[in-house]
């Protein structure tokens, strides 16, 4: 954290706390006198939001798991009691299930955020990577969340999902016995899917720790991608950013509750109100909206260990990404051709999901193979690439003179 | 930032206006949309349509079909068919269920009561399927949500058999449905003109049936829906106000820096 600590124990019992555990001045230096560049906009509220995202995942699936029975023969049933004769059983469900997709909408703004202003780019290289390491237990989460209401997609897509690490060679069937606990996705399965459910998004807090410490260090970056070079370029996070975060956060529990009351059911799958039933296969099996882009990179490949190699090396490429960008300049504002390039790209990732929903057949297949390519050359030659040929435009000297020109004469 | 988001949202459009056509060409019909009352943000059940549904379920459709997941009792509460207590037992009392062990450990057959589940027409699957013609009736609690397409479906499906056209084969036992996948159906069409007489002297069309039982079923899948429209609306002012008041106070925060 830069600067010395403003922080001032008022109190007798603050001051005899402070001594001891200096827990109130690290919250304090944390948020309330944490030095905030000035001109963050209002990409930058989606980490508010993700906590209270996360927060609001691990308090309603708390009160679901009282009443859940992770059973074959009870699970489906157990989710139906919790709809029909628990006090609120809907709203807890449909808040947690919906929660999930808002969750993803969420990360994805956030990701997406960071790559277009550069905010993974030294110092912020193990911020971002432990981002990742958050996208990644997200989805292990979402995964095994989905499977819990035992509905036809919970068996059918955990049954697609585990058969992936058949495709590991030699040791790939015994993985999937292990992973099962048999020899399909049957009770076993679901109970360590239980189990896992509800021990990973701690993990996730966890490593949130980790990613607010890692931001906390460097600072945030900013929409110039400039850093912060006197305290004329920040102000502290209370009361400036917590106000902005709350009324960013206030919007998005207006698209949330859109989604809980009056559409709680669009984002997932009519067959999941089906009861599992491993002698009926349903005609397509599709995961959850915000895996879409990486079923379509999974299926493109017409080998099964080349696909899953590609679909894992899709999430892994994002590690690398801090020393694949050889751009100096953070912010895509400075960059004219990155820019272009950072739409293509968003549209590729647009246009996996939409395929990812499709069968794997004729066109879909030609398109999800492109797609793929395009995917993976973004990373691994348009980026290296660009920072080399790429003429940027003429950066500011500071934080503080692009926000000073852009206000009109007084 | 601003300008790379329109790029993204209009070659989105465009792109998806391209592609929709292909997806168009399914393999069932689409079913016609209909003005349910239950629909929108302020949608209700009527209540009538709810206790015609009902006996449309009971007479017609619970010879095959079993509804697991309601309890008799599910028919008084508040946003349902809201028959009145009395009626409910009434209601229960016309089935028998087994209970028991008793204190002599023998099983016993007794009345339903009001918080007994409906009473399903099969001892279980095996003996349903057995009944007809290896094709598992489904249980309808849940039909309305686990069906793309939802009521509309469900009433397109009832009211949509027809001969089968030229060139489709038929096995017996089979019927044609061109809204469902495959055009091939166990189930024979189940409704026909005053097949049953409704309580409040409604004529008993098939159309009229199809409605009402739809709409019966999708109580049964939705029971909370009209408590959770209404809290939505009450959720949706209180964030509204909540949102104009944080507005407020970033403003006037905001408003002495520079």
């Amino acid at each position: 954290m830069s600067g010395e600590s403003t922080y001032d124990p008022g109190t007798g019992f603050t001051q005899w706390l402070d001594t001891r555990l200096p827990i109130l001045r690290l919250a304090h230096d944390s948020f309330v006198d944490y030095p905030t560049p000035k001109n963050l906009n209002y990409w930058w509220t989606f980490g508010g939001i993700l906590t209270f995202c996360l927060v609001t995942q691990i308090i309603t699936g708390i009160i679901l798991a009282m009443h859940y029975t992770p059973h074959v023969d009870f699970a489906f049933n157990s989710v139906e009691h919790i709809m029909r004769n628990v006090n609120y059983g809907w709203l807890i469900r449909y808040i947690h299930a919906n929660g999930a997709s808002m969750f993803f909408i969420a990360v994805y703004i956030h990701m997406f955020r960071g790559l277009y202003y550069g905010s993974y780019k030294a110092p912020r290289e193990v911020l971002w990577i432990l981002g990742v390491v958050i996208y990644l237990l997200m989805m292990a989460a979402a995964f095994m969340g989905y499977v819990l209401p035992w509905g036809q997609m919970s068996l059918w897509g955990a049954t697609v999902i585990t058969n992936l690490f058949g495709a590991i060679p030699l040791i790939g069937e015994n993985i999937a016995i292990w992973l099962w606990g048999g020899y399909s996705v049957d009770n076993p399965t679901l109970n360590r899917f239980f189990s896992l459910h509800y021990l990973i998004p701690f993990l996730i807090f966890g490593v949130v720790i980790l990613h607010i410490w890692a931001l906390h260090v460097p600072g945030n970056n900013n929409p110039t991608g400039i850093s912060v070079k006197s305290e004329q370029d920040t102000v502290p996070f209370h009361p400036y950013y917590t106000v902005k975060d709350g009324f960013a956060l206030s919007l998005f529990l207006i698209l949330f509750s859109y989604f809980i009351f009056f559409a709680p059911n669009v984002l997932g799958h009519a067959d999941n109100y089906i009861q599992a039933n491993p002698l009926v296969t349903p005609a397509h099996i599709v995961p959850e909206w915000y895996l879409l882009p990486f079923y379509a990179i999974l299926r493109a490949v017409p080998d099964k260990l080349g696909g899953v190699a590609l679909m894992f090396g899709a999430i892994f490429v994002l590690f690398l990404l801090p020393w694949l960008d050889t751009s100096k300049v953070r912010s895509a504002r400075y960059r004219p051709l990155f820019r272009q390039f950072y739409v293509l790209f968003i549209l590729d990732c647009l246009l996996l999901g939409y395929l990812g929903a499709q069968p794997a057949e004729g066109i879909y297949i030609v398109l999800a193979r492109i797609g793929t390519i395009y995917y993976f050359a973004h990373f691994l030659v348009v980026l290296p690439v660009l920072g080399l040929v790429e003429k940027p435009k003429a950066i500011p000297e500071s934080i503080s003179e692009p926000v000073l020109a852009a206000k009109p004469a007084e | 930032m601003r300008k790379a988001i329109k790029t993204i949202l209009g070659a989105s459009v465009v792109a998806m206006s391209l592609i929709a056509p292909a997806q168009a060409a399914g393999d069932a019909k689409h079913p016609g949309v209909i003005d349910w009352s239950f629909n929108g943000p302020l949608g209700t059940y009527d209540r009538d349509a709810l206790r015609r549904g009902y006996q449309v379920y009971k007479e017609v459709c619970a010879s095959c079909h079993s509804m697991n997941q309601l309890s008799f009792r599910n028919l008084s509460q508040e946003g349902g068919p809201e028959f009145s207590e009395a009626e409910v037992k009434a209601i229960a009392k016309e089935y028998m269920v087994e209970d028991g062990p008793d204190d002599y450990g023998d099983m016993y057959e007794r009345e339903a009561l009001a918080s007994d589940r409906f009473v399903a027409p099969y001892p279980n699957d095996n003996a349903a399927r057995a009944a007809n013609g290896g094709a598992y009736p489904p249980d309808l609690s849940l039909i309305n949500k686990a069906r793309s397409g939802g009521p509309d479906y469900i009433h397109a499906l009832l009211t949509g058999y027809e001969e089968a056209p030229e060139g489709v084969e038929m096995r017996p036992g089979l019927y044609y449905n061109p809204y469902m996948a495959g055009g091939k159906i166990a189930m024979p069409s189940p409704l026909m003109e005053d097949l049953l007489e409704y309580g409040d002297g409604t004529a008993a069309s098939v159309e009229q049936m199809s409605l009402d039982v739809t709409h019966f079923l999708n109580w049964a899948a939705e029971p909370e829906l009209e408590a959770r429209k209404r809290a939505g609306f009450m959720v949706l002012i209180y964030l509204a106000i909540f949102a104009g008041l944080m507005y407020a106070s970033m403003r006037k925060i905001w408003a002495d820096l520079h």
